[in-house]
């Protein structure tokens, strides 16, 4: 009895011995060695991307944001996203998905109130936008509620309103969008998107510029 | 090019890349646990633990060795999220409560990285890195060495002795898992993964105000979440997150670490076990049923039946736009058929059919191909449960490498498949049976079950993605994942060692015209319909009541 007491003490005193040398070295070394790396070779990816707009940072561009006036490009919805509970001296963005079934009688009510509201802000005189133009990425939250892309054809939906509340040619709105659209990777990797936050950025410096 | 070609083309451009890295990665991790020379390194962490690596163990001491290490993990955690209101770095959060604390570290533990908790209002630096990612490592490393360890039961002969539990533990974690994740990290900063210590800071946003962030060691744990197939995502969205999973490329680029060690381990078996042919016949059990499945995947996503999907005009509900159906369809089944559960959108949001495919991925017990170690030492169980079958049609005594699967060894690996079943299905019926537990739903209907059995079956499965409109911080989820998390991944690991002990006890026994020749197509084809049989039978009554039930109505 005394003896299996011994061993199991020991043993344990192994395992212990085990995990805090290698929580010196997958805890401690690796992330120390790989931020020494990151911040020395890419110390804007590491830092978050900040993107600047007029000389003031206005986000990160792998961020999607919230709350943009119709005189810009809209984002996608994210009913997913939630807001900080636990810590709650600080605002921070809780990201997260619905998570609301394909059959879900909720999803579907949103889905149909973001189609209205797409056709709705975007039909111009002169240009109705029809429901079956609107795409899918329009209607639906993204998996983190960040998504900072929209399809280059929910881009394309939005240039006529952005156009006439801007007072820009048409022609240099379709423009814009075409330069900040970004094809698959190596030609088949990933959809192609367009980045909002850049185009709205793009877009700003071309109305200040007008 | 449309949608649909393009996702055959990466799918084709991800297989490529496996295949390309299977002989030498293979090769190499044989050799890391055959070498018998010790780096400079691992001899002062073997002087730091005060273990000879050299010592042989017979099973009962191997599997000694993996629940103290176990225990001392879960331990450690548990107190690490404990005291974390008291701990430098850890951006002023809060201690985490005891029960999402002991839910949180066994689930680290045990290779799960279930979540009940969210990561960005909850987990700070020293906790993230000190602490979770340090059982990203090492849980995934005692993984493989307990699959190295059955497969030495195949190698030896007349010997109950299966390697060194300290020695394997260590290799695995310095010479594969720390240095291929260093390089990974690298290439995830690279394209705009973030690895930095900053606090929570605000930054502008384009219409004015503000929003905060968190910094964080995201781009190193990322690495690691996704090689040693872990999946707790640092964010609360997991590989959705655009700090952790920024671009197309490093959606594939994640897809493949997952895969790399599970595959290529048939290759270090088959080298070990001294016919790498062996090892391809279950490589090619696991790559049939992976692409069935990921095939079936994108045919559900893309044609996107159910309501709201379609009156979207796709599934996009729960994915992001830079991934689109055909990456999320890839990394949804890759991440289920291992015990990943990192995801890059969110299943519950998938068509019903699709949610169903995830769910059964788990349900296969996480074997094509599997978790790190994990999924090699399962498909090798379901192997000799193969060979047993075969042998019972042909009236003869079933051997599988030269070893005789006689009682013993049926015993054994006939309860080690039991058990996971048992826990998922037990739990789930108990948490439907209760008044309390299905208030956690979110979703009403079929797929509110959905929702329970998907938790438990992830639970017991080790694989730690969800449902995740389950509220599950509550006391009775918090403690009955765990419980299964717990139990799913040790009552089979003490089968497994057993079964190695014994194997490695017998004398090889030489092939005759009547052996059945488990390198050949025809073993490969009874051992996925082994697999899918023995499964199917089991889970089906459940899958029918959610996603079956779910998606046949739409």
């Amino acid at each position: 009895m005394n003896n299996s007491v011994t061993n199991t003490a020991r043993l344990l005193g192994a395992g212990l011995r085990a995990l805090l040398v290698l929580t010196l070295v997958t805890g401690v070394i690796y992330p120390l060695v790989v931020t020494g790396i990151a911040q020395a070779a890419f110390h804007d990816k590491a830092n978050g991307s900040e993107t600047k707009s007029q000389g003031k940072v206005v986000g990160s561009s792998l961020i999607g944001q919230q709350g943009y006036s119709l005189d810009y490009f809209q984002g996608r919805p994210a009913n997913g996203l939630g807001s900080n509970s636990v810590n709650t001296r600080y605002k921070l963005i809780l990201s997260g998905a619905t998570n609301l079934a394909a059959d879900n009688k909720v999803l579907i009510r949103q889905v149909q109130a973001a189609r209205a509201a797409v056709v709705k802000d975007n039909s111009v005189p002169g240009y109705p936008v029809t429901p079956s133009q609107v795409p899918a990425d329009a209607v639906t939250s993204s998996g983190s509620g960040l998504d900072p892309d929209i399809s280059p054809a929910y881009a394309q939906l939005q240039v006529r309103r952005v156009a006439e509340r801007n007072h820009l040619p048409v022609t240099s709105v379709e423009r814009l969008v075409k330069d900040h659209t970004t094809g698959r990777t190596l030609g088949f990797v990933g959809e192609p998107r367009v980045n909002v936050l850049e185009l709205n950025i793009a877009l700003k410096d071309l109305t200040r510029g007008s | 090019m449309g949608p649909v070609t393009a996702a055959v083309l990466q799918l084709a451009a991800l297989i490529g890349a496996l295949a390309l890295c299977y002989i030498p990665f293979g090769t190499y991790m044989a050799r890391v646990y055959t070498s018998d020379r010790h780096w400079r390194i691992e001899k002062w962490i073997y002087k730091g633990i005060g273990a000879d690596p050299d010592t042989e163990m017979r099973w009962p001491a191997y599997l000694r060795g993996v629940l103290a290490f176990s225990l001392i993990g879960v331990l450690f955690l548990y107190l690490l999220q404990r005291l974390q209101g008291v701990l430098p770095g850890s951006l002023g959060f809060d201690s985490v409560d005891p029960a999402q604390s002991f839910n949180t570290a066994v689930s680290f533990v045990t290779n799960t990285n279930w979540q009940s908790y969210y990561g960005e209002q909850t987990m700070g630096h020293v906790v993230q890195t000190a602490g979770l990612a340090v059982q990203n490592f090492v849980s995934a490393a005692v993984g493989i060495a307990v699959a190295v360890a059955l497969v030495r039961g195949f190698a030896r002969s007349r010997t109950g002795e299966i390697g060194n539990f300290w020695a394997d533990l260590v290799r695995g974690t310095v010479r594969i898992l720390v240095p291929f994740a260093t390089v990974a990290a690298v290439v995830l900063v690279a394209c705009g993964a973030i690895q930095n210590f900053s606090g929570i800071h605000e930054v502008g946003q384009f219409m004015g105000g503000s929003q905060q962030w968190n910094g964080g060691a995201v781009a190193s744990q990322e690495a690691i979440k996704e090689l040693g197939t872990n999946g707790g995502g640092y964010f609360n969205a997991n590989s959705a997150h655009p700090f952790e999973n920024p671009t197309p490329f490093t959606n594939l680029f994640e897809i493949f670490l997952i895969l790399l060690i599970p595959f290529a381990l048939t290759r270090t078996f088959g080298v070990m076990v001294g016919s790498v042919k062996q090892g391809y016949a279950i490589l090619a059990t696991m790559f049939t049923i992976w692409l069935s499945f990921v095939a079936l995947m994108m045919w559900t996503e893309f044609a996107h039946h159910g309501a709201a999907l379609q009156a979207a005009g796709g599934a996009y509900e729960g994915k992001e736009v830079r991934f689109g159906i055909g990456g999320s369809s890839i990394f949804a089944v890759s991440t289920t058929l291992t015990s990943t559960g990192a995801v890059d959108s969110f299943h519950s949001s998938f068509t019903g059919l699709g949610g169903g495919i995830t769910m059964l991925s788990m349900m296969l017990g996480e074997i094509a191909p599997g978790g790190t170690g994990s999924g090699l030492y399962g498909i090798l169980v379901m192997a000799v449960i193969a060979v047993f079958i075969a042998g019972l049609m042909v009236g003869r005594t079933p051997e599988y490498l030269g070893k005789k699967i006689g009682a013993r060894e049926i015993k054994l690996s006939a309860i080690y498949i039991l058990i996971t079943p048992a826990l998922a299905l037990v739990f789930t019926a108990a948490s439907m049976a209760l008044p309390t537990p299905p208030h956690s739903m979110l979703n009403p209907g079929a797929h509110g079950f959905s929702e329970v059995l998907y938790a438990f079956t992830s639970a017991a499965n080790n694989n730690g993605s969800a449902f995740a409109g389950l509220n599950a911080n509550t006391d009775w989820y918090n403690t009955m994942t765990g419980l299964a998390m717990l139990f799913g991944r040790f009552l089979p690991m003490v089968f497994v060692l057993a079964l190695a002990g014994s194997l490695a006890e017998q004398k090889p026994v030489p092939a005759t015209a009547g052996t059945l020749r488990t390198e050949k197509p025809l073993f490969t084809g009874l051992l996925v319909g082994a697999i899918l049989i023995i499964t199917g039978l089991t889970y089906f009554p459940a899958l029918a009541l959610g996603p079956l039930a779910e998606g046949l109505a739409s």
